[in-house]
């Protein structure tokens, strides 16, 4: 009967021995570049990362531990009976113990409570409008059934003017450069979702919420819709184009308005190149 | 108020049986019906896997069943597959979890276990079965009108679940939705106001407060928890049935269209929906795991051999997680654009609820170290629950530090968390209860073989059914998606690895289930005959026969102690059941006294 802990202690090495692989495998890890799964290429990336390995490991000890004291107490307290078929040990008489009690209530408050608020400062520079990058957007993304639309403010540095850039599903960047985005929704929930970046911000119609985010490392990333928003959800799917320079970046909107049909209007004296933080 | 004389159960089959006042009857009808259920949602489940790990691939047989497109040579169309995830859980969670938990073994106990010869209000609790009909019958329905069902997901989120073209679903199936859970919810309010009246005025001589075994508090605290929050979910309800049939615009923008339809005129607030619908199905999830919490304390102290450790400790818990419980709702919208500082208010709210949770395993565990542990079916279950909720309770710790919540939101870590909480938590304890109480039920012991062979099988495919979903849901797998591979980062070959093993899996889990759908027939027909008390188990509902009679007890019993009494040093058996008084010359540990 006692063998019974056996398969409770298997299951709980299983989980153990998959949480220990997975860093080793890009596949199985936080998406990250293949050739570096242990480095997230954004700046909030890595705080959020370095803030899940401290509860990797904390909820480990605290599962291996809690995980081992049950099926100890299986395989040592299993029922036993002696040769007259009586109870070779009789069960130990006791209530509880306020000591014990109190040891585990305080050690695992003390803890939480420490995670409450080591990781505030965290969200506060993801996510509070006050950290905010006081520069002007890159683009304004508007979240649709069954697409990204994005705005970008062309040339003249100014959104909703005639030179505006409109593409669908194709969000360019520049390496090591902030990135503030206005994110909005024209007709149900969306989640504009940057996963090897690690944002997500859900887009609701009728809010404008600003999202800003970096990424240190050129090259193509995938955007994603996380809100559930109707049949095509699954294929909201958008491309990130991180380029090497602004200067790369520049010679690419330059093509697209020129393949959009739309000139490159004079730029303005003082919306000049050089107005941009 | 006494309640003393006994009523012969009535004659008429129809009164008997069917529109009984009988709180065991009732109990039964629940706990059928809700197994019926179990088995749509477990098929749907296995739909959901199949695309999941096969994307597109052609679905044999089912295919013309179950959907009206022809022409897709048996491919799932992927709105079908959003109104899969979508009524997987709706059934799950509304039809079955809670209507077990609650309708079934908290209508069964409830009065057996305080010594009272039925419910406060018999009438209320017919009621209380069937209004579940009406719901049964527009979830059915739903499947068959134009657009066919629900498809914005269990939560129903507007703009997607009020404007009728934002999908098929939101057509008709919608609006039966909405019928369908406000049917459940009168369901468990009634239900939930009997239990509270119950427990409070009709508990036996002697039954103090704290002499009332775990489960007993556990379905009181879910009945406060029920009573106060359903509310608050039934207006979100019904704002959202005038936003669709009246054109109310409680959830509408400025302006909101979808696709060329032209705009509404709006005012409203999308978000204002999910405060309502959180603020009440927060304090569900609770619903759905203090039941849970409490059926293990009982099976665990009895087969322990062994009084529960700390049993103050476990209901202050209860009621701390009960109470907490109302004030962290806004961490499933920590990225639904409210405002981040708020967010970081329900962080702290949310880390604590975890607290009176740890304390439970611990004491839990504590139950067992020292005892005599008996590795029944029941047993094993209750065990099972233990080591699966410890998963579903660390992984929450993740979600509520905001800023990964951030990363791994609306992916298949929630999805992980959700199932090690409700498959491993909720359904390990409502196999554990069933083999529990079967005997006492039914008069018939089920099958420990079958039993054992369930548990273990269904506890290994558990484990590979859902553990990987915490690993791609890090990766970034959205949950909600029928076809993971359009995205790259998705297609790799660990992920798609993972994903058919989770489908094989799931398909294990669920073929199982026969054996134990199997035991429970062959059992209620040929298992051997149980007696009043096969588990020589302490509280009162093993005090009377099994299945006990219509009026419960020949005379009220009178409660002399708590009924965890196990192993008492002196006294002759390994049990004291709560109506024998102390044998003389022993006394009761002081912290019970
Ligand atoms: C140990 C304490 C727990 C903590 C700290 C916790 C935390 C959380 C958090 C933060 C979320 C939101 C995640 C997100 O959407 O980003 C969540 C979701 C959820 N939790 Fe828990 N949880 C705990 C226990 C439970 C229990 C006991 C249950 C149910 C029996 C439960 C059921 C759910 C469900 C169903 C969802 C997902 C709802 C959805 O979006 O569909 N949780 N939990
Ligand atoms: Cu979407
Ligand atoms: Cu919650």
């Amino acid at each position: 009967m006692r063998y019974w802990s056996l398969i409770f202690a298997l299951a709980a090495l299983f989980g153990v021995g998959a949480f220990a692989y997975a860093p080793f495998s890009a596949d199985w890890w936080l998406p990250n570049p293949a050739d570096s799964p242990g480095r997230a290429v954004s700046t909030s990336g890595r705080e959020i990362d370095a803030l899940f390995l401290i509860i990797l490991w904390l909820t480990s000890a605290v599962f291996v531990g809690t995980q081992a004291a049950l099926v100890w107490a299986q395989y040592r307290y299993a029922d036993r009976l002696d040769a007259e078929g009586k109870p070779a040990r009789p069960a130990r008489y006791f209530h509880g113990s306020q000591r014990l009690e109190v040891v585990w209530t305080i050690i695992p408050a003390a803890i939480l409570v420490f995670l409450a608020l080591y990781q505030m400062e965290t969200w506060a520079n993801i996510k509070f409008r006050s950290a905010a990058p006081k520069t002007p957007p890159l683009a304004e993304v508007t979240g649709r059934q069954f697409q990204w639309v994005i705005k970008y403010p062309g040339p003249d540095g100014k959104l909703n003017t005639p030179d505006d850039l409109f593409t669908v599903n194709d969000l360019h960047l520049v390496k090591d450069k902030t990135a503030l985005i206005h994110l909005k929704a024209a007709d149900v929930i969306h989640s504009f979702f940057l996963p090897q970046m690690r944002i997500k911000q859900d887009a609701v119609p009728g809010m404008t919420i600003p999202v800003w985010f970096d990424c240190d490392r050129a090259g193509r990333y995938e955007l994603a819709c996380a809100e559930l928003c109707g049949w095509g959800h699954y294929k909201m799917r958008g491309d990130v184009v991180v380029h090497e320079t602004e200067a790369e970046f520049q010679a690419w909107q330059t093509a697209k308005l020129t393949e959009q049909g739309r000139s490159r209007l004079e730029p303005k004296g003082d919306d000049a190149e050089g107005g941009k933080p | 108020m006494s309640h003393d004389q006994i009523h012969p159960a009535p004659r008429n089959p129809l009164t008997r049986y069917i529109f009984s006042t009988d709180h065991k009857v009732i109990g039964v009808q629940f706990l059928f019906s809700g197994l019926i259920f179990m088995l749509l949602g477990g098929l749907m489940a296995m739909a959901i896997r199949w695309q999941l790990g096969w994307p597109w691939k052609p679905m044999p047989i089912l295919a013309k069943w179950l959907w009206s497109a022809p022409n897709l040579g048996g491919q799932m169309p992927p709105e079908f597959y959003n109104k899969l995830v979508t009524m997987h859980a709706t059934i799950m969670i509304f039809f079955v979890i809670i209507p077990i938990l609650t309708g079934a073994f908290g209508n069964y106990l409830i009065p057996l276990m305080i010594g009272a010869r039925d419910m406060a209000f018999p009438k209320l609790n017919m009621f209380s079965y069937w209004i579940m009909w009406p719901g049964f019958a527009f979830l059915i329905w739903s499947f068959y009108v134009e657009g066919g069902s629900s498809e914005a997901g269990w939560t129903g989120y507007p703009p997607l679940s009020t404007m009728k073209w934002a999908s098929p679903g939101s057509l008709n199936g919608q609006t039966l939705w909405l019928l369908a859970l406000l049917c459940a919810g009168i369901s468990s309010l009634s239900g939930s106001i009997n239990y509270i009246t119950t427990i409070v005025m009709l508990r036996a001589p002697g039954m103090k407060m704290l002499r009332m075994p775990m489960t007993v508090w556990a379905l009181f605290i879910t009945a406060l928890l029920q009573a106060f929050a359903l509310p608050v979910l039934t207006s979100g309800l019904l704002m959202q049935t005038l936003d669709r049939v009246a054109g109310t615009n409680f959830f509408s923008p400025v302006g909101g269209s979808v696709g060329n339809a032209p705009g509404v005129v709006g005012g409203g607030a999308p978000l204002l929906f999910q405060h309502l619908f959180w603020f009440y199905s927060h304090p569900a999830v609770y619903v759905m795991i203090l039941p849970a919490m409490g059926i293990a304390s009982d099976v665990i102290s009895t087969f322990s051999r062994k009084p529960l450790f700390g049993y103050k400790p476990m209901v202050i818990a209860m009621g701390s997680i009960a109470g907490l419980g109302f004030i962290v709702w806004g961490h499933h919208m920590f990225q639904s654009g409210m405002n981040p500082a708020l967010a970081a208010t329900f962080t702290v709210s949310t880390m604590m609820i975890a607290l009176p949770s740890a304390i439970k395993v611990f004491n839990w565990i504590g139950t067992m170290w020292g005892g005599r542990v008996q590795f029944t079916t029941a047993m094993l279950h209750a065990m099972a629950f233990v080591s699966m909720f410890i998963i579903g309770g660390l992984s929450g710790i993740f979600m509520a530090a905001t800023p990964v919540d951030v990363h791994i939101h609306d992916t298949y870590f929630i999805v992980g968390h959700i199932h090690y909480v409700l498959f491993g938590g909720s359904m390990f304890a409502i196999f554990a209860a069933t083999y529990y109480w079967f005997p006492k039920i039914f008069g018939r012991m089920m099958n420990e073989r079958i039993g054992w062979i369930h548990f273990g099988l269904t506890f290994v495919f558990m484990t590979g059914t859902f553990f990987f979903m915490h690993v791609v849901g890090w990766h970034g797998h959205m949950r909600r998606i029928p076809d993971p591979t359009v995205y790259k980062f998705l297609s790799e070959p660990g992920v798609v690895w993972m994903n058919q093993f989770m489908s094989v899996c799931a398909f294990g889990l669920g073929i199982v289930q026969v054996l134990f759908v199997g035991n429970f027939f062959y059992s209620l027909v040929l298992g051997p005959v149980a007696g009043p008390n096969p588990w020589k188990a302490n509280s009162l509902e093993w005090t009377t026969s099994s299945p006990p009679p219509h009026y419960n007890f020949e005379t009220l019993p009178q409660v002399f102690h708590p009924p965890y009494e196990f192993s008492l040093p002196g006294s002759e058996d390994d049990y004291l059941p709560q109506t024998s008084p102390l044998p003389p010359n022993i006394t009761l540990d002081p912290i019970m006294a």
